[in-house]
This record gives structure tokens, C-alpha cells and sequence, in this order.
């Protein structure tokens, strides 16, 4: 049995793998707390299709992928953040429509490309390609995000329940809500090395929505989101590794059992409080 | 190191100047057809308590917001302590409908009042003993200590407006604006919060608060102000306090 569970882990892609896998799960479970509890589930996902066309771009241009998927979910988190500002349109609206803006040019620019199948690890994510300096950058953008996180936790967490109050006391919870986007920027080009384009929503709201049915308290519900996230990361790779499936979305259906768990949970302590 | 939540410096009180001054404040609501608020003069003493009172829509709410800062006039001034709005975040705390907060929230009651000492903290700061005892202290004030940990979604409406009041007094302010407090309450919260506002006299604070209960204002208030369609029409001591002593 241990040599089952250690043989995966004797070839170094797969620690990378699982290193990579790991903090980008503990990265999207505690940022994704926010992400759900602000009901901003959307936005992950269309922060994740926006970064196509810098993808595309630098790929076009020879460029470094993960800058050019920076640069894209940057501007778009800014975007998103400048016409939604003071509520003159709201942030879904502003969202739908970058969202389908910048994921068309990136199919516009795909079409340019003289193969789709070229850009496939983007859209459903490589894992087991992750290599050393990929490892290296997704560390570093978990550590200011985590960072960030800590640092700035009263005022997320103010601004996430009482944006008034914040501002009555000189907070901006519309520069706290760019922030939080920028970081969402951030965590999903990190993201999409791991489980791709189309999957990424899926690593930021599901271990946190299973972590909400589970605990009543944010920090705590932050730490149970990323235990669900490195556990499935790491059943997602044994997956790969001996079923030969796609390791993201081993992964993602992985926190999906671990929700509907959740859920099973949350219903037996509903019902047997309400007796 | 004490990094403020606001770009303006906070600035001491200017020495004499009343709590409130509001000097022709006019405010208005995009795409509405006229301001909420129309040419208002005020002038607020401080350590008094005024009660604002009117119709649903007649601007009560909408004054509390523009000297919070969460409303920009359209003209006319509005001086606290003698500075603009923004100059002394710390010395203005502000009470909130109850439906402006996410009461879904994962945060307890003691979390949520303990927000009321950030302004003093801004950036980067923890809370540290010294604010958990002044929350403490409120929350027994408040009759809060039993539900303190307990989830903010837990609440019953009276046990929330007791909350939302804990964190204004924790903030220790010396201009409260304070909108409904007695809005929908039951008994027991009605009768802790009345008394909390009789107590911020004997403190000295000044209370501007908007009010649907007319039954008890001479006992409450020293100063009764009746807005109309955004006009400020009357502003009055109460008979009782009129009378000789």
C-alpha cells in the first residue's frame, strides 16, 4: 500500500506536480471563501476565459504565456472594476460583458493560430507539465496573494458584510473590490497551469462552497477549503497516474464529491437541528 | 505607525465649533426628479441629542448619509466639529438600517462590534486587548456577552440593532447618527437602547438620530427637527424641556 501511494511520487514532474497543485489550492480555497461569500462565483469564471487572448497573444508573439495571461486578467479585473465602480452598472452586467469580449478576441486570435490542438493544455490545464520556473512563479503569486489576504483580513472582511460602514469610516470598499479582483487576476492565471481555462471557476468556488456548508467562521472556513483542495489535488493525481485520466479534471470532480459530502453533512446536522 | 483608512489626515476638533453644522445642504439621488434634501440649515450644539423626524421619504435617512459621508450634497456645506466630512472618521459613528448589512455573513457578534475600533487601527493593525475589553465592556452595556459568539445570522431583529449600536459606541464617537435604532425592536431591546441613549447625555455625546417613534421624544431628546419633502421645517425643544424647572 505505501509503495502504491510513494511510486507516483518517485518521478519529479509529479512532485512538481503536486507541489504546484497544492498551492494553487490552498491560493483559490482561501480566496474563494471571499469569492463565495460575496456571491462573485461568476466572476472566477469569466476571469479565467478572459485571459485567452493574452494567452494567445504571447503565444503568437513567442512570449512568456504566464505574462501574457497576467497582463490579460489584469486589465480585464481592472475593467470590470472601472465600469462597475459607484454601482452605475452593476458588477454581473460589467462582468458579462468583458467577459464575452475578451473570450471572443481570444477565439479570433485562436483562429490565427495554425493549430487549436496547440493551445489545448490552456483551455483543460497540464499538471504533470509544470515545470521547475513554472513552480517557481505559481509560488511566488501564492505568496503575495496569501499574504496580501492576511494582511488585509479585517478590512476584506468588513467591507465584504458592511461595505457602508467601511465607508463611513474612511474604508473604500470599491478599492477593496479592485483589489480583490486583481488577486482573483492573479490566482486564476496560476490556476489555468493547473486545470485549465474551463475548469479553473471550479477550483476557486467549489472547496470553498463545501467549506461554507461545513463551518460558520471565515478563517476557519479558509483552512477546510484548502485541505479539500490539496486532498483532491492529490487524489486528482493518483488518477492520472494509474487510472490515466486527465488530471484536472480528476481534480475538479475530486472537490465536487467532497461538496456533495459536504452537502450530505449539512443536511443531517439541518434536520437534526430542526428536531 | 497609525496608517488611516482615509487619504485626509485626521485633524483635531476646531476648539468651540458645534457638533454639526449644515448650511444650505441640498443632496439628491441620480436620475431623481428633485433633491431628497433641499436647502437644509442646521446647527447641533455639541452633547445634545436631536431627534429627526418626518414621513418615510421625507430625507431623515438621507441627512444621516450626507454627514456620514455617504452621500455628496449637491450644495451647501456640512462641518463636524468645525472640519469637513472626512476629517474626523473617528469622531463620527453611524448606525445603519439594519438591511444595509450582510447578516448571512460568517461573523460573530463580537467580531462584528469589534470592527467598530478599525478607524482607530486603520492599516495593517490587529486589534489588540486593549480593544477586546472596551468590546466587552459594551457588549455587557448592551446585554450582548451571552450572544457574543454566536453568529451574526442567529439574531433576532433587536438582538441585530443592539449589535449595529455595540459597534457605534465601541468606536467611542463623539457625534452618533444613528438611523431607526428603535425601528422594530421588542420590548427588552427597546428598553436597552433607549437607555444607552440617555446615558450618551451624561456622556456628553451628541445624537442625531431619525426616529418613527413621536411618544416619548420630550423625555429622549433635547431638540426635535421635522423634516417635510426634504425640507427641514421646524426644529423645536421639546414642550417638556420648554417648560420652567
Amino acid at each position: 500500500m505505501i509503495d502504491w501511494l510513494l511510486e507516483p511520487f518517485r518521478f519529479s514532474f509529479m512532485q512538481t506536480g503536486l507541489a504546484a497543485a497544492a498551492l494553487v489550492g490552498v491560493t483559490c480555497a482561501t480566496l474563494g471563501a471571499y469569492v463565495v461569500l460575496r456571491r462573485m462565483a461568476f466572476i472566477g469564471d469569466a476571469l479565467a476565459h478572459t485571459v485567452l487572448p493574452g494567452l494567445v497573444v504571447a503565444y503568437l508573439g513567442g512570449w512568456s504565456l504566464f505574462g501574457g495571461a497576467i497582463v490579460a486578467g489584469l486589465l480585464t479585473a481592472l475593467g470590470i472594476g472601472w465600469v462597475s465602480r459607484r454601482g452605475a452598472v452593476r458588477e454581473d452586467t460589467a462582468i458579462g460583458v468583458l467577459f464575452t469580449a475578451m473570450f471572443a478576441l481570444g477565439i479570433l486570435l485562436m483562429s490565427r493560430v495554425g493549430s487549436f490542438r496547440d493551445l489545448s493544455h490552456i483551455l483543460f490545464g497540464n499538471i504533470l507539465g509544470v515545470r521547475p520556473s513554472d513552480l517557481l512563479q505559481i509560488a511566488a503569486i501564492a505568496a503575495g496573494v496569501l499574504l496580501t489576504l492576511a494582511l488585509l483580513h479585517k478590512e476584506l472582511e468588513l467591507t465584504s458584510y458592511d461595505p457602508t460602514y467601511a465607508q463611513v469610516i474612511g474604508l473604500s470598499a470599491d478599492r477593496m473590490r479592485l483589489l480583490l479582483l486583481i488577486l482573483l487576476a492573479l490566482t486564476v492565471v496560476t490556476c489555468i497551469q493547473v486545470v485549465g481555462v474551463i475548469l479553473t471557476s471550479a477550483l476557486l468556488v467549489t472547496p470553498a462552497a463545501a467549506a461554507a456548508l461545513l463551518t460558520n467562521r471565515l478563517p476557519r472556513m479558509m483552512l477546510v477549503g484548502a485541505l479539500i483542495a490539496v486532498g483532491s489535488s492529490l487524489v486528482g493525481l493518483y488518477a492520472s497516474y494509474y487510472a490515466d485520466v486527465a488530471s484536472g479534471a480528476a481534480i475538479v470532480l475530486t472537490c465536487t464529491a467532497c461538496f456533495g459530502a459536504a452537502w450530505l453533512v449539512h443536511t443531517v446536522r439541518a434536520r437534526r437541528a430542526a428536531l | 505607525m497609525h496608517l488611516p483608512y482615509s487619504h485626509r489626515r485626521h485633524i483635531d476638533a476646531l476648539p468651540g465649533a458645534p457638533a454639526l453644522t449644515l448650511d444650505g445642504l441640498t443632496v439628491g439621488y441620480p436620475g431623481a426628479s428633485a433633491p431628497a434634501l433641499q436647502a437644509v440649515n442646521l446647527s447641533v450644539p455639541a452633547g445634545v441629542r436631536v431627534a429627526l423626524v418626518g414621513a418615510n421619504g421625507s430625507g431623515k435617512s438621507t441627512l444621516l448619509k450626507a454627514v456620514a459621508g455617504l452621500l455628496r450634497p449637491q450644495a451647501g456645506t456640512i462641518r463636524i466639529y468645525g472640519l469637513p466630512v472626512g476629517a474626523c472618521h473617528h469622531r463620527v459613528a453611524y448606525l445603519p438600517q439594519r438591511g444595509e448589512v450582510d447578516w448571512r455573513f460568517p461573523v460573530t457578534v463580537a467580531r462584528l462590534v469589534l470592527a467598530g475600533r478599525y478607524v482607530h487601527l486603520g492599516w495593517l493593525r490587529r486589534p489588540g486587548r486593549d480593544d477586546r475589553a472596551r468590546v466587552a465592556a459594551v457588549l455587557e452595556q448592551l446585554g450582548l456577552v451571552e450572544l457574543a459568539e454566536r453568529q451574526i445570522s442567529q439574531l433576532s431583529g433587536g438582538q441585530q440593532q443592539r449589535t449595529l449600536l455595540a459597534r457605534a459606541l465601541v468606536q467611542e464617537a463623539d457625534l452618533l447618527l444613528l438611523d431607526e435604532p428603535l425601528s422594530a425592536v421588542d420590548a427588552t431591546s427597546r428598553r436597552i437602547i433607549a437607555g444607552v441613549l440617555d446615558g450618551l447625555r451624561r456622556q456628553g455625546k451628541t445624537a442625531l438620530v431619525a426616529t418613527h417613534h413621536l411618544d416619548r421624544l420630550d423625555e429622549e431628546f433635547d431638540r426635535v427637527c421635522t423634516l417635510v419633502d426634504g425640507v427641514l421645517q421646524t426644529t423645536k425643544r421639546p414642550p417638556a424641556l420648554l417648560e420652567p424647572t
